[in-house]
């Protein structure tokens, strides 16, 4: 019996020939990672296992993106703890503000995981580097804590999920709205303790950033990983950054998978989740009568430079609602950069539009963006419970950038089309 | 570990913002968090809710981040165990971690009404509803979780482990 992709990697990092769904095994893991949310916790299970030592001090990676650059005393108290940790045990991978970025967008741009990989995070959205063609989920501080000290960590093999993504793009459709579309399809627990693997012609034709949003979202569906076997696409873009050697896994033609989702786009618009779960899925031209107040571009899910180059075709020559902030969070320093040498920034700025240093800032209500009692925002990032963005009787809409940058200018929920 | 007390009732899906909101965690101070617990699903939970107590919840309970402050904020509002239809797999790795029982047991929760008198015994996979006067049967947790979670979670797992390496 052959194996997917997930599987055939979790096996290697378990020291084994084959393994099969619902199988616990020990794993060594290859990067383990925490921001300044949940560092603090890890580094407490850390002590308290009486570590002397990290298990690799080339393979933990501490970002503090969350709430940096420091929101309140609080905030600056734990960001100095992980700062205090990441000195004293001389981890190569702590990033300070003006070099940190989002951590799902910096780990891949800076090589730091790469194609083969098992990586666990301690945060939900570790899911992403799936797009890579690596087995990376995310995981609680203890779970982080303690791997920081073994380098290994226990894990259920799960089943895989296949989606076959098919057909062909309509204009603006871009990765976020097949996600969407998925999670609508299936249920915000429709991939619980599942591995989700894409495939398909669609997905061999995107590009990274937008493979990364899908894997991103996986976690959406309650899924343990999405993950997408690495392509030639795959391998230009981990080239230049690299920093251990990849290895390229890819499913078996006879692998077993739970069930496969053969999922045709032809017919999919741009769409927008409602509130209060990434679900609610709607087609943007059924909902283009809500009116909003804010929008933000930016996140791990979709603060990346195509996300950025989206948002800047829709905002070209055109300027924001007067009612309405648009915030753009480019996720990395590099992205910035990029922006900025693109001329993205004259772009937003001659529209109207604030743009931030990299941080998750508003997706979870951190900072720079929260939003006020009865206030509605449309937002590129990844959730849309109650409460996320701020007050618990505020409301997040779930888009696209094209979809965000449209909705900016209109005031309301809009389809780039329409202005 | 004796676990009984009042059921309070919650729908399906209760995320981890919900569980803890985001805007207290510039802390990890468990008491600080528990002071939040469930406040955006009932602004009053922290105050009805007595020592003892169990979370009945629907599918998915602890959806969303990976926040271990989601489950220490309910151990330490008092709350002794979670039952629910289904948990979502990073709370549900979080909770035995840091030894908060949790139980799926859909038919179970399909009975329980706010306000029961619920006592758990885990190893036997036996609820008992004293309010009602019924009894309900779960899958006990397997061998290796439930030894992780007797033992006061992974840490203590994970010390033996470093310790037998260093002899």
């Amino acid at each position: 019996m052959g194996m997917t992709i997930a599987e055939k990697i979790l096996a290697a990092k378990a020291g084994k020939d084959s393994v099969k769904p619902g199988e616990l095994i020990m794993a060594r893991i290859d990067v383990a990672l925490a921001n300044d949310v949940t560092a603090p916790l890890a580094i407490k299970a850390f002590e308290d296992v009486g570590a002397e030592d990290v298990f690799d001090r080339e393979r933990i990676a501490l970002v503090p993106d969350h709430f940096t650059p420091n929101k309140d005393i609080k905030a600056a108290q734990q960001a100095k703890m992980v700062r205090e940790f990441a000195y004293k045990y001389w981890i190569k991978w702590y990033f300070e503000v003006g070099r940190v970025g989002i951590e799902h967008a910096l780990l891949p741009e800076q090589g730091i995981v790469v194609p083969g990989d098992l990586v666990i995070g301690a945060d939900s959205h570790t899911c992403t580097y799936g797009a890579l063609g690596a087995f990376a989920t995310g995981v609680g501080s203890t779970d982080l804590g303690c791997a920081m000290a073994t380098g290994e960590v226990w894990l259920k093999v799960p089943y895989t999920l296949r989606f076959n993504i098919e057909g062909k793009k309509r204009p603006y459709v871009t990765g976020k709205d097949i996600i969407l579309h998925i999670i609508g399809m299936i249920g915000v627990d429709g991939a619980r303790y599942r591995a989700m693997e894409f495939g398909g012609s669609v997905i061999r034709e995107l590009c990274m950033d937008e493979r990364f949003t899908i894997c991103n979202m996986a976690i959406e569906a309650g899924g343990k990983t999405g993950i997408i076997e690495p392509d030639d696409i795959t391998k230009e873009y981990v080239k230049e950054r690299a920093q251990r050697e990849p290895v390229y896994y890819t499913s078996d033609e006879d692998a077993s998978y739970e069930k496969v989702y053969d999922v045709d786009i032809s017919n999919l618009e741009p769409v927008v989740a409602l509130p209060h779960l990434p679900e609610n899925v709607k087609p943007v031209r059924e909902v283009n009568d809500i009116e909003i107040d804010q929008v933000v571009i930016g996140s791990c899910t979709n603060g990346r430079i195509t996300d950025l180059r989206q948002a800047a075709e829709v905002l070209k020559g055109r300027k924001v609602h007067p009612r309405v902030r648009l915030i753009v969070i480019p996720a990395t320093q590099k992205i910035w950069e990029q922006a900025m040498e693109e001329g993205l920034f004259k772009i937003f700025v001659e529209a109207g539009a604030a743009i931030s240093c990299p941080t998750c800032g508003p997706c979870l209500g951190g900072h720079m963006g929260i939003l006020a009692e009865g206030e509605r925002a449309v937002a590129t990032t990844n959730r849309n419970f109650v409460g996320r963005m701020g007050h618990p009787k505020s409301e997040v809409y779930l888009a696209s950038p094209y979809v965000a940058a449209a909705s900016a200018v209109a005031g309301r929920i809009a389809h780039p089309d329409e202005l | 570990m004796e676990i009984r007390g009042k059921a309070w009732k919650f729908g399906d899906h209760i995320d981890t913002d919900v569980i803890i909101p985001a805007r207290y965690l510039n802390t990890s101070d468990p008491y600080e968090l528990a002071a939040h617990c469930m406040e955006d699903a009932d602004p009053e939970f922290v105050k009805k809710v007595s020592k003892g107590d169990i979370i009945v919840a629907g599918e998915n309970f602890g959806c969303g981040s990976s926040r271990e402050h989601a489950p220490i904020a309910i151990k330490y509002a008092g709350v002794s165990c979670v039952i629910a239809k289904s948990f979502a797999r990073i709370f549900y790795r979080n909770a035995i971690n840091t030894g908060l029982p949790i139980i799926e047991a859909p038919d179970a929760v399909d009975r329980i009404e706010e306000g029961d008198e619920i006592e758990v015994f885990l190893e036997e996979g036996k609820i008992i509803n004293h309010t009602k006067k019924e009894e309900y049967s779960f899958e006990p947790l397997p061998e290796f979780m439930m030894k992780l979670l007797t033992s006061g979670g992974l840490i203590p797992f994970v010390r033996e482990r470093l310790a037998k390496k260093g002899a």
